[in-house]
């Protein structure tokens, strides 16, 4: 079986700072990690690589000459092959222009192995679209599997999986023919810890460098900034707002007391607040 | 099965890259193992590079190492609660290249040292933490790391795991360390436009401008404070020895608050935005506190070894030096095919012995036990001197004979005359 993961790096969100004076986002000395949610889709499809004899794992990323350490870190998890997709053409791709070239970047991994399954994380931490995957999908005319939980069983001879898929309200269980492209909700697994040998197979590994053309791009004007329709019309750092907490003593009152000095508070603070309660009362 | 290499460097700070470089530059089979989930994410520094320890590695560092300002002003201030007192030195000589000093950050300072490392060959191995050393009766032979599989073996093993050496002193290469051989010092990265900064501190495109201080700001612990002009940013920083922190209950953030308010202070850094607070401890025991510093088959160098001059704020070149010096140790035994015993890796210590590295840690050796037991000097004579300085200069109809007398009273009232020139004995055997 092959199966192919799509990994995005991405600068460490928790770390991200807004300039004060440019309003651009620094992403200077921010740590650049592996997308968190592609990490449980890497682990899935490494844990059908340990279960069924003669898988293999290809991850795939698009990104800047630095998104090498992020195929590196994926190398020493256990995956077999390694695609970096980079190219300045593609330089300011939205998710439409990132699903038509990862898609076509998929498109020639198959010319050499075909490809069973593709996993995704269920979204980025930067872009948080959650509209990549279901993208490339579509465009490879994959079935598509989002939100997975689980995977129940797969039968390489049928041709079938069947997943748990998490729904407002309920698990689905889902049953499909392969190929398709599963994304993995988080929970669903841990990444295990890297062995010795795969930390020096990983930084030894010879990586496949794909440009533009590499990666079977037909149409130059459907990648990058001139592919992307969406625009951003203004980045912000949101302003934190400072509400002083007030302090209610309780010590040696009555529930009553308490309840009445937090009320009469409320009401001081909001004075339209009493008419509306009593308009809702009727 | 296990791999083999020359040599294995634990850790990658200035020290372990110096000797990772050295080595791999030369054509060894080189494996450098890092804790941090990359080369710099554990470490801590003022900042300043010293150009003359990095040259001696990397020649033509300045092509493309990431560097904020070099240094052309050096400002040395004595504080009292409320006013400073001080000099300035700030020369043009300093704008002459090649420079000599520069302020650094060190997460893409670190970043670019460990770039070259990978150039020069090596084989860098992060978010890997050695447990162990492995020997071979009192042999180190290789080490054990936390991943499955982890044995890797080498001839040497170079520890450049920093100031808390654990491995060295699992091997029992050193004891635990001492409260009082360690300062802890805490920073803060305020973001200012790059503007503001040069108006601020007078300078223009790269120059840059340090400021060490000393005074009541360590509240009467063992210690300094500084601050430095990076390129868009200004750090600042307070360190003070452990064992006093612990004695005073004085904690490190609420002094680092409270120095940052200082009159003298506040106004430089008005209007900033903290961008990263870090803490970190540095070894300042000095010559007496170090540990022996070879073996058979290992060497430690870097703050893991102690190579800190405390009372010039040296440290990383010291560790760059080490790690160079060690590293053409070994260069130096392979060529000769000769084996990494104690013997013969005694040439690291007498081709340390050589250099500035030890003369500076001999020179001061005393000077950390006379500052310990000394704690005035960190409160009364800063105190003296702002007062001597402000009854000079306030105009108040007062004759100037008798304000000197005032002063030198002030001065016999404080410390006694021979409290004043046991003080001096004292500070001029610390510096003999």
């Amino acid at each position: 079986m092959h199966i192919v993961v799509c990994i995005k790096q991405v600068p460490d969100s928790s770390q991200i700072r807004v300039h004060p004076v440019t309003n651009t986002i620094m992403r200077q000395g921010v740590p650049a990690i592996i997308n968190p949610y592609d990490l449980l889709a890497l682990e899935e499809a490494l844990r059908l690589k340990d279960c069924i004899a003669g898988t293999t794992v290809t991850v795939l990323t698009m990104g800047p000459p630095q998104a090498e350490d992020a195929l590196r870190k994926a190398l020493s998890f256990g995956a077999d092959h390694a695609i970096l997709v980079t190219d300045r053409a593609f330089a300011g791709a939205d998710t439409l222009a990132t699903s038509y070239a990862i898609a076509a970047a998929i498109r020639q991994i198959e010319k050499k192995e075909p490809v069973d399954l593709v996993f995704a994380g269920k979204q980025t931490i930067d872009g948080d679209t959650a509209q990549v995957g279901p993208g490339v999908a579509k465009r490879l005319n994959l079935n598509l599997l989002t939100y997975v939980s689980k995977i129940a069983s797969l039968d390489l001879d049928k041709r079938e999986i069947i997943i748990h898929r998490r729904a407002e309200g309920g698990v689905q269980v889902i049953q499909t023919q392969i190929p398709c492209l599963i994304t993995m909700l988080e929970g669903s697994n841990e990444m295990r810890f890297a062995s010795m040998d795969n930390m020096f197979r990983a930084a030894r590994h010879p990586l496949q460098i794909w440009n533009k053309d590499a990666a079977g791009i037909e149409d130059p004007a459907k990648i990058g900034l001139k592919g992307s329709p969406t625009v951003v019309s203004k980045v912000f750092a949101p302003h934190a707002k400072t509400i002083k907490a007030e302090q209610i003593d309780v010590e040696r009152k009555t529930s009553k007391e308490i309840a009445t000095a937090m009320l009469s508070k409320l009401f001081r603070e909001h004075p339209k607040l009493h008419a509306e309660i009593a308009k809702l009362a009727g | 099965m296990a791999e083999k290499f020359d040599a294995i460097i634990v850790g990658a700070g200035p020290a372990g890259n110096a000797a990772a470089y050295t080595l791999a530059k030369a054509g060894l089979k080189v494996l450098q193992l890092e804790r941090g989930e990359s080369p710099g994410t554990k470490n801590v520094q003022g900042a300043i590079l010293y150009s003359d320890a990095l040259e001696k590695i990397i020649p033509d560092f300045r092509e493309d190492a990431p560097l904020e300002r070099h240094l052309i002003e050096q400002r040395m201030w004595v504080l009292s609660d409320d006013s400073h007192i001080g000099t300035h030195y700030r020369s043009d000589d300093f704008n002459k290249e090649p420079y000599n000093r520069y302020t650094i950050i060190r997460a893409q300072f670190d970043k670019w040292f460990s770039s070259k490392v990978r150039q020069a060959g090596a084989l860098v191995i992060c978010e890997t933490t050695v447990l162990d050393l492995v020997k071979d009766d009192d042999c180190v032979v290789g080490v054990r790391t936390d991943r499955e599989g982890g044995f890797i073996y080498a001839d040497v093993v170079i520890l450049a795991d920093g100031v808390n050496s654990l491995l060295a002193k699992k091997a029992g290469f050193h004891l635990e360390i001492d409260p009082k051989d360690v300062a802890l010092a805490v920073k803060e990265i305020h973001f200012l436009p790059q503007e503001t900064i040069e108006s601020r501190f007078n300078i223009s495109g790269d120059e840059g401008v340090v400021i060490e201080m000393v005074g009541k700001i360590t509240q009467g612990m063992v210690g300094t404070g500084f601050l430095y002009t990076n390129k868009e940013s200004l750090t600042i920083g307070v360190g003070c020895m452990l064992s006093d922190f612990k004695q005073q209950k004085i904690s490190p953030y609420a002094l680092l608050e409270q120095m940052k308010e200082h009159p003298s202070i506040k106004p430089l850094l008005a209007n900033s935005e903290m961008k990263e607070y870090t803490a970190h401890l540095i070894p300042e025991g000095g010559y007496n506190a170090m540990p022996k510093i070879y073996g058979a088959g290992w060497m430690i160098v870097g703050d893991a070894g102690m190579f800190v001059n405390a009372v010039h704020r040296e440290g990383s070149n010291l560790a760059m030096t080490t790690g160079r010096i060690a590293a053409e140790t070994v260069i130096e035994l392979a060529a000769q095919n000769k084996p990494m015993t104690a013997a013969n890796l005694a040439l690291y210590r007498k081709s340390l012995d050589e250099t500035f590295v030890m003369k500076d840690m001999k020179k001061y050796k005393k000077m950390p036990e006379i500052l310990h037991k000394n704690p005035h000097f960190f409160t009364a004579y800063p105190e003296l001197l702002n007062r001597a300085a402000h009854t000079m200069l306030k105009v108040d109809g007062v004759d100037k004979k008798s304000k000197e007398k005032e002063i030198r009273q002030s001065f016999v009232g404080k410390r006694s005359l021979f409290g004043l020139l046991g003080d001096a004995f004292k500070l001029w055997r610390a510096f003999e």
